[in-house]
């Protein structure tokens, strides 16, 4: 049987060449993967080699035309014994290409900030019954308790990182779990963080469900392609065969005088990646219950978590097993005049910020986003149709901030309801200084939320 | 073809030498079909070809017994289908179609089976080192006595994170062969021209991980280092480095014009060194097998490749609504 050749694509965008030059003559026999012919794309001159074996039958385009579209046929293969005459004469019109017409741009489906007619519905439900005792905890307790009850819950569950098990922690979070689990769970780890992030991703790809602890985020960044390339698009990739169940923790943003290399907000940055859910809590509850939630999620999870919060005293509920669920704010004061969204540290700012507001006859509603990815806009949006004005508050840097992102989606949302534009409080748009009154003066202050909730309420 | 020492005197069974031819000429015109896919504009993007190299993975693949794990690189097709994966499903892939392993959301790049322990297809060089060992961890603390092969090539050798790996995975007695597949060649530079020393089975050395060299055109030799590697790491010893002399016939991917290397050098090696024209010489010379029972097998193996590239143009793309599946699980 006959089989045409066809001129070849030989780069992602061509879409014709010149045939410079032919390396067979018709009537000589050519082996699959013999040199045929050499073609110029549009980048390079290239070789072109013989798929099929067979002899030349015919050559429907001579050396040196120019200008050839892709998929134009150019030559005649003829099986041995076959004549050369049995093969088809030139064609007049080229082929059309055989790729698919690229397709429209899908509907965006799921674009959640964008489509939502209806009035948004915040969650008003309570994190865990009314008449639950409490217990007051330090964040640091807090999420000690939620990996070891994890750890008992899941054999699966491992820890491991800088300094995790034998120093019992660089902050002291995995105090005790060494001794409780051993080493095969506690794993320490050597200065070597794009290696063992990547281990790690490559134990949750096979069934396991790592909790990655970084001694400070700041340390990430020599991880990040794992995070990322690796823990965050896999699922996707894979067609939904290969997950990776994997929680990314440590300490993030500024803790005090450590300066530029070590004081940084990342919260913007992992919010940006699909395939990552974000965490950043603020008080002693969330961090448990979060972490809880975040251990046994399927995805992995960033978990941002202070150092200068880690000390900090809260109730938490004393129930044996009380997780809370991603993609919920919780409203930590309610109020009618402007709205004061924020998470993480941003929240003890805030939560100043409105006791001051207050003692001038401002009520603020306060917002704390818990989780980053997913966000809960409804809670946001129903609050700010309430006020009509809004405060985003923030340790990180102002450009493409998450208070930018709320911004937006408040203008899409809710721009008939503003009454006046949302200020974004960040972080200044500086490296962290070490001089204590330059860092003071970088940091977002409660006294530069009260200014803008002003400013938004025109006081 | 010139003789290569011992070629004729193995004393391998017909059986394996047959299946070896197969699966080595599966992958062959596997790539070959899939150039010529690509040469109509039905496969887009990076896509990079395995041919030269197929002794490489057949070999070892023989060694890796029923559970064993292996991760590679982009230049993923051949081991892909040596360890079993379903040609229509990586052809269709290639083509970006709803029947591809990925359903079309990873392309040549990056593909995955969970059923045959196939853990991708990374298009970041090196990072599947690390994910190697990983998975090698999770064996390792679950104590199922498996053992991961993780592919890299000479270029990915210089990776920082490595060399993290390698320290990690003897410290913690890993399962895992690290298998560097030496083509000679990262895209256009030359090993000589990028490598300061350029034996890498001793790049091991350093944290006592033991290496050797092995001729990756001779499918035999491949297996044998194979089995020695994997007995030394089943036996609890940890890592093992396989640095497998090996070459691509084709560019980096399917745009290269390959000027960094001259005619006369490819032709060399098909010509002296061809790993499936090995085996062949073997089935012949051994009286194992006549040119008509290897022609047989020649049309078996066109007529898989054809139905992968007929399934692959005949399978539908995605649904639009795929676009929002599989972010999370
Ligand atoms: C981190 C990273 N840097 C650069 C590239 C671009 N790139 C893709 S393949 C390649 C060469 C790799 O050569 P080698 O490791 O020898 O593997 P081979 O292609 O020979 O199989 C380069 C530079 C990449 N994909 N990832
Ligand atoms: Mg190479």
């Amino acid at each position: 049987m006959a089989t045409e050749i066809l001129m070849p694509a030989l780069s992602p965008t061509m879409e014709e060449g010149k045939l410079a030059k032919w390396l067979v003559k018709e009537g000589d026999k050519v082996t699959s993967g013999q040199i045929i012919a050499e073609i110029e794309t549009d980048k390079a001159t290239m070789e072109f080699e013989a798929v099929d074996e067979g002899t030349v039958g015919r050559i429907l385009v001579a050396e040196g035309a120019e200008g050839v579209k892709v998929n134009t046929p150019i030559a005649v293969l003829v099986e041995e014994g076959e004549s050369v005459s049995a093969a088809p004469a030139p064609v007049a019109t080229p082929v059309a290409a055989a790729a698919p017409a690229p397709t429209p741009a899908a509907a965006p489906v799921a674009a959640a900030p964008v489509a939502a007619p209806a009035a948004p519905v915040a969650d008003g439900s309570p994190d865990w019954p009314a008449g639950t005792p409490m217990k007051t905890m330090t964040v640091r307790e807090a999420l000690r308790e939620a990996m070891a009850e994890e750890m008992t819950r899941d054999e699966d569950v491992y820890l491991m990182g800088e300094e995790v098990g034998e120093y019992q922690g660089a902050y002291k979070i995995s105090q005790g779990l060494l001794d409780q689990f051993g080493d095969k769970r506690v794993i320490d780890t050597p200065i070597t963080e794009h290696g063992f992030a990547g281990i790690a991703v490559g134990s949750a790809m096979a069934g396991l469900r790592p909790i990655v602890e970084f001694m400070t985020f700041n340390f990430a960044m020599q991880a990040i392609d794992q995070i990322i390339n690796s823990a965050a698009k896999t699922l996707y990739m894979s067609g939904g065969q290969m997950g990776c169940p994997i929680v990314f923790r440590g300490p993030n943003g500024a803790a005090a005088r450590v300066a530029a290399q070590h004081s940084q907000d990342y919260a913007a940055w992992y919010a940006q990646i699909p395939g990552l859910k974000v965490v950043m809590p603020y008080s002693a509850a969330d961090a448990k219950g979060l972490l809880k939630t975040a251990i046994r999620d399927a995805n992995p999870v960033i978990f941002l978590e202070n150092e200068i919060l880690y000390g900090r005293s809260f109730e938490v509920p004393d129930l044996p097993d009380f997780t809370i669920p991603f993609g919920k704010a919780r409203v930590w004061r309610e109020g009618t005049d402007v709205t004061l969204v924020s998470f993480g540290i941003g929240m003890s700012h805030t939560l100043d910020a409105a006791d001051k507001l207050a003692a001038e006859g401002i009520s603020a509603e306060v917002i704390d986003l818990r989780t980053l990815r997913p966000i809960d806009y409804d809670t946001v949006i129903a609050s700010v149709m309430k006020t009509n004005r809004c405060v985003t508050v923030e340790e990180g840097w102002p450009v493409a901030s998450i208070g930018n992102h709320l911004s937006a989606t408040i203008m899409e949302r809710a721009f008939d309801w503003l009454d006046a534009p949302v200020i974004n409080c960040t972080g200044k748009d500086v490296p962290m200084p070490y001089a204590a009154n330059l860092e003071k003066l970088a940091l977002v202050t409660s006294d530069e939320v009260v200014a803008a909730a002003k400013k938004v309420t025109y006081r | 073809m010139a003789a290569r020492k011992g070629a004729a005197k193995s004393n391998t069974s017909r059986e394996e030498l047959l299946s070896y031819y197969r699966e080595m000429l599966l992958i062959r015109r596997f790539e070959e079909k899939a150039g010529q896919l690509y040469g109509m504009g039905l496969i887009g993007g990076f896509c990079h070809l395995y041919i030269g190299q197929e002794a490489v993975v057949v070999g070892l693949e023989a060694a890796a017994e029923e559970g064993d794990k292996r991760i590679t690189s982009y230049r993923d097709h051949g081991h892909m289908l040596a360890c079993g994966m379903d040609p229509k499903g990586v052809m269709a892939e290639l083509t970006g179609r709803e029947g591809g392993l990925s359903k079309g959301k990873g392309g040549s790049m990056h593909m995955f089976s969970k059923e045959k322990h196939f853990y991708g297809g990374h298009g970041i060089v090196g990072a599947q080192v690390p994910l190697g060992a990983g998975l090698a961890f999770a064996d390792k603390y679950k104590g199922n006595g498996r053992v991961t092969f993780a592919y890299f090539g000479d270029g990915a050798a210089n990776q920082g994170q490595v060399y993290e790996t390698f320290n990690m995975a003897a410290l913690w007695k890993l399962p895992v062969i690290f298998v560097i597949e030496n083509n000679q060649y990262a895209m256009g530079t030359a090993q000589k021209r990028s490598t300061s020393t350029p034996e890498l089975h001793t790049r091991g050395l350093a944290f006592g991980i033991a290496g050797e060299t092995v001729d990756g055109m001779d499918v035999l030799a491949v297996k044998a280092a194979g089995e020695k590697a994997v007995a030394a790491c089943r036996a609890g010893n940890g890592p093992y480095i396989l640095e497998v002399m090996t070459y691509r016939y084709r560019g980096h991917s399917m745009s290269d014009p390959a000027k960094y290397r001259t005619r006369e050098e490819v032709q060399k090696m098909r010509d002296e060194r061809d790993a499936i024209e090995h085996v062949r010489e073997l089935l012949i010379q051994g009286k194992h097998a006549t040119e008509d029972d290897l022609k047989a097998i020649d049309k078996d193996i066109k007529a898989i490749v054809n139905e992968a590239a007929e399934f692959s143009k005949e399978s539908p793309e995605p649904a639009l609504s795929e676009l929002w599946t599989d972010i999370y699980a």
